[in-house]
This record gives structure tokens, C-alpha cells and sequence, in this order.
């Protein structure tokens, strides 16, 4: 099966490293950061391509761009690992719509094109007869999706929640720890290189709302969007709000929940037992999904990482390979 | 609870068989011996433990064998649940946001536990509401969520239990 990567960054550096390392049967046959690519039909040297990137900062030629990657490569599946943006999905929603439309299949980390428009682009997959899989969206390495669609088929899913941004659940657990002021617990989680230098996206809770809106249309496929998350963040949180949770044997987690039964859709911090299954420490991420058949499963794990977040791209490329592909 | 059993062998067991069933822990049973009744029935007083969300299947499932409930007490369905308010309360009036549970007369504020850090800063409280009812704590939250939207606070509520 042959392959094109978009994105260079931490999680295709991961994608390609893992690909790189493990005999997977996966022929990577272009690959394009922001400043320029490499192509080659036989397949390229992914150690060489990433010796070069760590080298000099480039991926390849500045004259081949990702676009014409997705528009001329060779290639069965689309790896798109770009960063996110929220407002427009874009350069992202143009790669994909275009790979679509090539009746090419695509795998992304990119939550910004699923949130904006989920329906259009999974619309635009089955009329091309492809696939969009997108696991590395939601709680980076823990198969959520894959859980939702495949292992829990044919349950009716009546809620979701967890603890989806491992940049709040740091600093919370750091809060609760330590008794460090929210500041304290920010700049701490930016020092260890958990939180960007601007970090309202996570801890607004846009992060997480971004991926309850994925979660919901994975479930429900109603094209909801952003503005119907009600999204309260962790930023307003105080020492003392944790250190008087704690005198009740509680902690404060930010949790975002969906439960159609009720059309809640919201992210909020809340008060939970420190036993209790969601209460999960530093970074980890941890989900709860609630069915009619199953019960209720609680998954945990980390919810980024490069190569963390490269296991949920290469499940998904390994899951088209042998449902999609092969045979064809 | 006060119930009425037939007064016959192994009626009192069978009555209390469902209790446990659903979960519920039998604090004492008092069994009254009323002279006057002269019927063929017998009072018995239960104290128990329950969660508050089985108390409804419980009482169906006493109903369908036959027991009567004559009375429910005054503990019954009474539920507790603590939030936290972050923001600058005591300059937001916080006897106001007290008074607008209590005066509902189905919930209350039982219990505050406050810190003020500094004048300026915001401080945080841990406030224990109880009301009859989930139907009525519910309603307690939503006056709350509004009084926190109006006076610009931060409610921390409690992950449900169950959903």
C-alpha cells in the first residue's frame, strides 16, 4: 500500500519514524512538511528523510509542495498531520477534500477540518467509495473511534465523557499535588513542554469541545459543531478550589461530556471522587463511554505524544490496508 | 417507612426481602402490636438505607407483593450535594445567593466552607446543598448556574453519580 504524508511536525516525525522501524508493508511515497517535499513512486528512504529534517530544518525539494503531492502523487492513502486550525481547517479541508476526490483514502490528526465539517467530508468519502479515518483526533494512542464504530457496533451509545486535554489534567493534578496557583501549574506545564506558549485552545477547554463535537458526529451524525459545546475552562480555577475539593476526598477534573438523552453537550471542570475511574494523573487522558448492551467502559491512556499519536495514524493506515485495500 | 404486612408466617420477611434486593440497608425494624386494629394486618417500622435513585423501584416492588406503605419519613429522598463557587462572592452578596436556595423551601445551603485569599483576589467556597428531592436539587442547581451566570462566578458541580 502506498502512502503520502503531510506534516512534519511532531506527529508525522512520528508516523514516519514508527513506519521507518516496523516492516509494515507500507510504501511511503511522498512526503511534505510546510516548506517542501520529496516524492518517489518506488518509495523513499524514510531514515534519509528524517536525518535531513533534524539536519536542516527541511523535508526536500522547496520547489515540490504538499499540494501537489495530494494532487499528482502516487499514492492509495493521505496521511494528513498538518496543525490544526479551528476557524477555517485550512490547509488541511483542502488536502483532504482534494485526496477524496481523487478516490484516495485519507488518515489525519487534524481536528480542525472533522469539527468544521464532519458530514460534508465523510459525504465526500462515500462518494468516492474511500475512507476518512481519523482516531488520532480524539485522546491521541487510546482507540476511541475504532471502539465507537467497530468494537462497540450495534450498542446505543448514551453518553461520553472523559478528561480529553492532558494540558488541564496536568495542571489540575499539579494544583491538587502541590497546591500551585493555576499560573504556577501553567508555567510548570510549559516548562515540561505540555502547554503552548499561548495556551488558551486547552485550557478554555476548545481543545476538548473540538473533540466532543468529532465524538458526537462519530456517534450520532448530527453535524453539530463548536458553537453548540457549552465550554467553561480551567483558567479561573483557584488553589483553593482544589484544596477545598480535596477536603471532601474529591479533586477537580475538566470534563467534557455528550448525552443526547438530555442534549448536553459541555465541557466544564467538576468535582469528582479522587476513586473515582475518570480521576486519571498528570497527562493521561481517560474516556467513558456508556451503553445500552456493553455497560459502561471506561479507556485510559496518553492522550499525545509523537509517537503515542503516530499508533492511533498507523491503526487507522493498517486498518484500511486490510479492510480497503488489499484485493482491490 | 411504615408498612402494613398480613399478619401471617413469613409475611414480614417476604416484605423485607425486597429491601435488600434493591440494594438497601435494614437499620431496624419495629414491629408494632396495635391491640386496636383487631385486624388481620401488622405495622411494621422500618428504618433503611437506601440510595435515593432505587427508593421509586423499591416502593413498586413492595406495592406488587402486596405491602401497603403507610408513611414515608421525614428522611426520605433527603439528598446532599457540595459545589464549588469561585469568584468574588462576598462583594456578589453571598446571603443573596444563600437566600435564593433557601427561600425555595424544597432545598437549602447546610453547610460553607470559604477562603479568602486577599481582598482583591477571588476566593473559593465548598457549599453543601440538600433538598427532598433529585427533582429538587436539580432545580437548586439551576438557580445556581443562574446566580453564578449573573454574578459572574465559577460553578464547579459534582460529576454525576450515574447517567
Amino acid at each position: 500500500m502506498k502512502v503520502a504524508i503531510l506534516g512534519l511536525g511532531s506527529v508525522g516525525r512520528g508516523v514516519v519514524s514508527m513506519l521507518a522501524k516496523k516492516d509494515l508493508g507500507i510504501v511511503v511515497t511522498g512526503i511534505a512538511d510546510s516548506r517542501g517535499g520529496v516524492m518517489d513512486p518506488a518509495g523513499l528512504d524514510l531514515q534519509a528523510v528524517l536525518e535531513q529534517k533534524a539536519k536542516t530544518g527541511f523535508c526536500g525539494d522547496p520547489s515540490i509542495r504538499g499540494e501537489d503531492i495530494v494532487k499528482n502523487g502516487d499514492y492509495d492513502v493521505l496521511v494528513e498531520v498538518t496543525p490544526t486550525d479551528i476557524r477555517t481547517g485550512e490547509p488541511a479541508l483542502t488536502s483532504i477534500r482534494t485526496a477524496l476526490s481523487r478516490r484516495k483514502h485519507v488518515v489525519t490528526s487534524n481536528k480542525g477540518p472533522l469539527a468544521l465539517h464532519y458530514t460534508e467530508l465523510m459525504h465526500l468519502a462515500a462518494e468516492n467509495s474511500v475512507q476518512l479515518r481519523y482516531e488520532a483526533t480524539v485522546c491521541g494512542a487510546i482507540p476511541i473511534i475504532q471502539t465507537l464504530q467497530h468494537g462497540l457496533a450495534g450498542n446505543e451509545v448514551r453518553a461520553v465523557y472523559g478528561i480529553l486535554n492532558g494540558t488541564c489534567n496536568y495542571i489540575l493534578t499539579r494544583m491538587a499535588d502541590e497546591g500551585l496557583t493555576y499560573d504556577q501549574a501553567l508555567a510548570e506545564a510549559r516548562e515540561m513542554g505540555y502547554a503552548e506558549a499561548d495556551p488558551t485552545f486547552d485550557v478554555k477547554g476548545i481543545d476538548t469541545a473540538l473533540k466532543l463535537v468529532i465524538l458526537a458526529n462519530t456517534i450520532w451524525k448530527n453535524g453539530i459543531t463548536l458553537r453548540d459545546v457549552d465550554c467553561t475552562g480551567i483558567d479561573l480555577l483557584t488553589a483553593e478550589a482544589l484544596t477545598l475539593a480535596g477536603s471532601q476526598n474529591c479533586t477537580i477534573r475538566l470534563i467534557g461530556e455528550v448525552i443526547p438523552g438530555r442534549k448536553l453537550l459541555r465541557v466544564s471542570p467538576r468535582i469528582l471522587p479522587k476513586k473515582h475511574p475518570l480521576v486519571v494523573r498528570d497527562t493521561l487522558n481517560a474516556v467513558t463511554v456508556v451503553t445500552d448492551m456493553a455497560g459502561a467502559i471506561t479507556q485510559v491512556g496518553k492522550g499525545a505524544g509523537s509517537v503515542e499519536t503516530a499508533s492511533a495514524v498507523i491503526g487507522d493506515l493498517l486498518f484500511i490496508r486490510d479492510c480497503h485495500v488489499k484485493g482491490d | 417507612m411504615k408498612i402494613e404486612v398480613k399478619d401471617a408466617p413469613g409475611q414480614l420477611v417476604a416484605a423485607l426481602k425486597p429491601i435488600s434486593e434493591a440494594g438497601g440497608n435494614i437499620i431496624a425494624v419495629i414491629h408494632e402490636w396495635d391491640p386496636t386494629l383487631r385486624s388481620k394486618t401488622r405495622i411494621v417500622q422500618v428504618v433503611l438505607d437506601i440510595p435515593e435513585d432505587r427508593v421509586d423501584g423499591l416502593v413498586e416492588s413492595l406495592t406488587s407483593r402486596g405491602v401497603s406503605i403507610l408513611r414515608m419519613g421525614e428522611e426520605r429522598l433527603l439528598m446532599k450535594r457540595s459545589v464549588i463557587m469561585i469568584g468574588h462572592l462576598m462583594h456578589t452578596d453571598l446571603s443573596d445567593t444563600v437566600d435564593q436556595i433557601d427561600c425555595t423551601g424544597f432545598a437549602e445551603v447546610v453547610e460553607i466552607h470559604m477562603t479568602m485569599p486577599g481582598i482583591a483576589q477571588r476566593s473559593s467556597a465548598l457549599l453543601t446543598v440538600s433538598a427532598t428531592n433529585a427533582a429538587h436539587m436539580e432545580t437548586a442547581m439551576e438557580i445556581l448556574r443562574a446566580v453564578a451566570k449573573k454574578k459572574d462566578l465559577l460553578l464547579v458541580e459534582p460529576m454525576e453519580e450515574s447517567i
